[in-house]
């Protein structure tokens, strides 16, 4: 099911209206119900595979839970008689048992998500080698069904099993509760990857009604289905017409299949984010913000601590400090730093950890080798900025002025979302050696005409759809800089009513005429969805 | 005791100059210490104080301030 | 306090509700000058029901017959209820639909709609199913008939349907929301250009001649459902001479026409009775009639209805004939001002 379906349109909306019906007791029951009914519209058979990673993970947070709580039972029982030493052997011994539990369900999850998701992949690069190495044997390639929104569950799931390991949250006791948050409807279709530290508490807390709180949550909703139907499926017809001809596309085209990708994958993506915590708020549910505003970043760093937030800080704490500060690693920095000298030594740590965390994160994006290449060219980009600094800090010492300059900011935001579009080139082709080409091309082939003779109206766009496309930008960009000061929304709920109507009537019609849905329009799929 | 907390300033200031360690309380909250930072640190804590700070440790609270940081160090040499 | 916010919430539900009316009528197609095909269906509801014949179809019948030629020559009071790719269940939902209002002595159904045993086409299936008025049949006859990619909530609020048409608005569709001109005589369209008929291409060879079995269940309840009211159903053929007739679907239909003891007249096959001839009679090149090959076949069927079935002539009945009078005279002005648009000379009569 589509967010912009009329089944998830209907779907959501009888879930909300029974919400608020049924006991609050049952609140958090339905929603689970819901959820599974949801995944069953989906695809029944992916209910199985959501079931066993819910199951799975259940008994081995409660197992870890109570061989923690046995040790620390023991420990305080025996307070008295046991030293120290003895005390720390204890603890240990009870750690070591949590992490053998841990590493077990890690390993089963992580390795049903390999087997449906990089089994072609990896069996595919197989036989290439073999090819390569001119042997004859050919393996066949595995065609699994991928589970609606596996990633996002997996490591939703894998989160609240570290969590509980590390002690940040209690386990979740009853099955059921654990199911609801694995498997919370909204966060299936694209994420945001939650915390049960975040999410759990509103999840299962009792909502009463309240008439601001979802009169919000509808507007969050519908502006999420604005930026989707409006900007993000009207450009997709013109971003497909020209990264599917790369042959007939290159130069100056690129550069436009560049931007209106980060365009249509900005709305697309933050549009889903939004109608995805706009029905959580509907429901009194608070998820997680999952971008701020990150097209205004003034670096690639910055950039990825405000786009898919829920993302890189899973990848932060579950990957990239746990390998960091590995003990492995530590040693291994204290031995290079003794014979590869201070600068080697202390770098070795933060690199060889970002490297395997963008390649996870490529990885992750999908089974394929571009996404490899595009994730390991944004560790490349943050690895060569992160040196450059002390330059970057003897211009700002020359030009003191230039850091609070509109231009010089306006410069590195340019700056950085042009970046970011050509990485995304990996995105768009699918396809390493012809995107380094179409990069190429960019310097070759001078066709910069096309965006005065009319060619921009061969891509599927009629100039009615520019001008849609453009008044729609402007709203976007108008509601983001205004949100700079604090939630919009709060502010319109300051108005006079007739004003306010009016205003969220007016976006209603826009993305009911203005919209890019139905008959004569593709029914795109949200990019985001079945990473 | 006092040239420890010295100590860890001085791994601190070495990182960021500009920054006054010493009264600053949001490190983590107001994204001076990333996250490149905060793996420096532990290693540079794990080579002077030869204690090693785990991935669960990682926490805003523990490093929001130096004192905070340093009282975590403590704790960790004491073999809580 | 609480009757104000009462009365600010009905306001706005209303506000809206008149103004999403009206958007929606503005921005469906209105089929006047264009596409007339798909205003069709609806103008029936505007009739006095009270017709000896009616016809159901597809473009076989409301290009082929006209009701004008049976009342003018035979006092038969008939309505051609036809639409563009009409499928066979849209045909048995529209009797359905019809003998609500009506029932007639006889119906006459055009074979040709056999042919398709799977829904065919969104844009076809708008103009059959848009017109009729909300009934069980319309529900049935659209969930049977849409493609894949449509959805019947689009037929419940057309505005999700044409949403997009707003740019594209014409004047005659802010004329169109109020009142609507009428685009047939009775269900017939009129063409009076003629394009003779010249090297009409062979049926291509098909794998399978068998007519589908849900085409032929639909038949069967037009058929079943014409006993059970007691109206005679009189299957025809026109003759038109594309989509190509083949003898194999013939065969069948005749057999069929046999067992279940329907008459079945095959206008190809009559052309010398009819006198029908395609270097005058049709307007493009053998698919549809003109009005002067429409009016030599609707000339040889109401003799057989007349003679064959004994209809009576209603001509002497007053109110009848009075609305008749207009009719002819707006077929006749209708006529008149399209000789002069394709500036042919009227032929003598």
């Amino acid at each position: 099911m589509l967010f912009t379906s009329y089944g998830f349109i209907g779907f959501t909306a009888i879930l909300i209206l029974l919400y608020y019906l049924v006991p609050k007791k049952c609140q958090w029951m339905l929603l689970l119900a819901a959820s599974y009914l949801f995944y069953f519209f989906a695809g029944p058979e992916y209910l199985l595979y959501i079931s066993a990673t819910t199951v799975t993970v259940w008994l081995a947070a409660c197992a870890i839970q109570r061989r923690g709580d046995r040790t620390a039972a023991y420990v305080r029982e025996n307070k008295e008689t046991l030293t120290r030493e003895e005390k720390k052997v204890w603890k240990e011994k009870g750690k070591r048992a949590q992490r053998r539990l841990l590493v077990l369900c890690l390993l089963l999850n992580l390795g049903i998500l390999a087997v449906v998701k990089y089994a072609a992949f990896a069996v595919a690069n197989v036989n290439a080698l073999f090819g390569a190495a001119g042997l004859e044997r050919r393996f066949s390639i595995p065609d699994f069904v991928l589970p609606l929104g596996i990633s996002f569950y997996t490591f939703q799931a894998l989160g609240y099993l570290i969590d509980v390991y590390r002690g940040t949250v209690p386990a979740e006791k009853n099955l059921f509760r654990l199911g609801l948050f694995v498997s919370f409807f909204p966060q299936l279709v694209q994420g945001p990857i939650s915390r049960f530290g975040d999410l759990g508490k509103s999840l299962y807390e009792e909502h009463p009604f309240r008439a601001e709180t979802v009169a919000f949550g509808l507007q969050r909703i519908l502006w999420g289905y604005f930026k989707k139907l409006v900007i993000a499926d009207r450009i997709l017809t013109a971003v497909n017409a020209v990264i599917r001809a790369p042959e007939t596309h290159g130069g100056a085209w690129v550069l436009v299949g560049m931007l209106f990708y980060a365009l249509e994958l900005y709305a697309d993506f933050t549009g889903g984010i939004d109608i995805t915590i706009g029905i959580g708020q509907t429901l009194g549910i608070t998820v997680k913000e999952n971008f701020i505003r990150p097209y205004f970043s003034k670096s690639i760093k910055e950039y990825w601590r405000r786009w898919h937030i829920s993302m890189g800080t899973w990848f932060t704490d579950y990957i990239f400090y746990p390998i960091s500060v590995s003990k492995p690693m530590l040693k291994l920095s204290r031995w290079s730093r003794a014979h590869l000298g201070e600068v080697v030594g202390k770098r070795i740590p933060v690199y060889l950890s970002s490297f395997a965390v963008w390649a996870a994160t490529g990885v992750w994006h999908g089974a394929s080798w571009n996404f490899i290449v595009w994730g390991l060219g944004n560790w490349v980009v943050i690895m060569v900025s992160q040196e450059l600094e002390p330059l970057y800090g003897m211009f700002h010492r020359r030009f003191p002025k230039a850091e609070g300059n509109f231009w010089f900011r306006a410069f590195q935001v340019v700056r950085t979302v042009l970046l970011m579009s050509c990485l995304r080139m990996f995105d768009c082709y699918r396809d390493v050696p012809l995107t380094f080409r179409m990069f190429g091309t960019l310097f070759t082939e001078f066709n910069w005409k096309i965006f005065w003779d009319g060619s921009l109206l061969k891509l599927g766009l009629s100039a009615v759809d520019y001008g849609v496309l453009l008044a729609g930008l402007a709203a976007l960009f108008a509601v983001s800089m205004a949100q700079r000061k604090g939630s919009v929304r709060k502010r319109i709920a300051a108005w006079p009513y007739p004003a306010r109507a009016a205003l969220w009537y007016g976006l209603f019609l826009a993305v009911l005429l203005a919209g890019a849905y139905g008959i004569g329009y593709d029914a795109s799929q949200f990019i985001y969805n079945q990473f | 005791m006092e040239t420890e907390m010295e100590e860890l300033l001085e791994i601190l200031e070495d990182l960021h100059p500009e920054v006054d360690f010493e009264t600053c309380e949001r490190l983590i909250d107001d994204k001076i210490l990333d996250s490149f930072d905060i793996v420096s640190v532990i290693a540079e804590i794990n080579e002077r104080f030869d204690v090693a700070i785990t991935a669960e440790k990682i926490t805003p609270e523990n490093f929001n301030s130096a004192k905070a940081l340093y009282a975590l160090i403590r704790k960790l040499e004491d073999g809580e | 306090m609480k009757k104000r916010k009462r009365l600010k919430i009905a306001g706005t539900v209303l506000a809206v509700a008149v103004s999403l009316i009206l958007l929606q009528e503005l921005l469906m197609p209105k089929y006047i000058y264009d596409i007339t095909e798909g205003a069709m269906i609806r103008e029936y509801y505007g009739e006095a029901k009270d017709h000896d014949v009616v016809f159901i179809g597809d473009c076989e019948v409301y290009e082929n017959f006209s009701p004008a030629v049976l009342w003018q020559e035979y006092g038969i009071n008939s309505y051609i209820r036809g639409s563009a790719q009409q499928l066979i269940w849209q045909s048995y939902y529209l009797l359905e639909d019809t003998l609500r209002y009506e029932t007639p002595k006889v119906v006459v159904f055009n074979v040709l709609a056999l042919q398709y045993d799977r829904p065919q086409s969104e844009a076809y299936n708008r103009m059959t199913l848009e017109g009729m008025r909300w009934s069980a049949s319309k529900v049935k006859s659209i969930l049977a008939s849409m493609t894949e990619e449509e959805s019947f909530l689009d037929y419940v609020f057309p505005l999700l349907r044409y949403h997009s048409r707003w740019s594209e608005l014409k004047a005659e569709d802010f004329r169109g929301m109020f009142r609507r001109e009428r685009v047939t005589h009775n269900g017939y369209y009129m063409r009076v250009d003629v394009r003779p008929a010249e090297n009409v291409p062979e049926g291509r060879i098909l794998a399978d001649y068998r007519f589908g079995d849900n085409a032929w269940a639909y038949l069967d309840r037009i058929a079943d459902l014409c006993q059970e009211k007691g109206i005679l159903l009189v299957l025809v053929k026109a003759p038109s001479l594309y989509p190509y007739w083949y003898p194999q679907w013939e065969e069948q239909v005749e057999a069929y026409a046999l067992e279940r003891g329907l008459p079945y007249l095959n206008f190809l096959e009559l052309t010398e009775e009819t006198g029908l001839d395609f270097s005058q009679d049709t307007y493009d090149a053998g698919l549809h009639l003109n009005l002067s090959g429409a009016e030599k076949i609707t000339r040889y069927l109401g003799a057989y209805l007349r003679e064959d079935i004994g209809l009576a002539d209603r001509r002497g009945e007053k109110a009848l004939a009075d609305l008749w009078r207009d009719k002819l005279a707006a077929y006749e002005q209708d006529r008149d001002a399209q000789y002069e648009k394709y500036g042919m000379t009227p032929p003598d009569r």
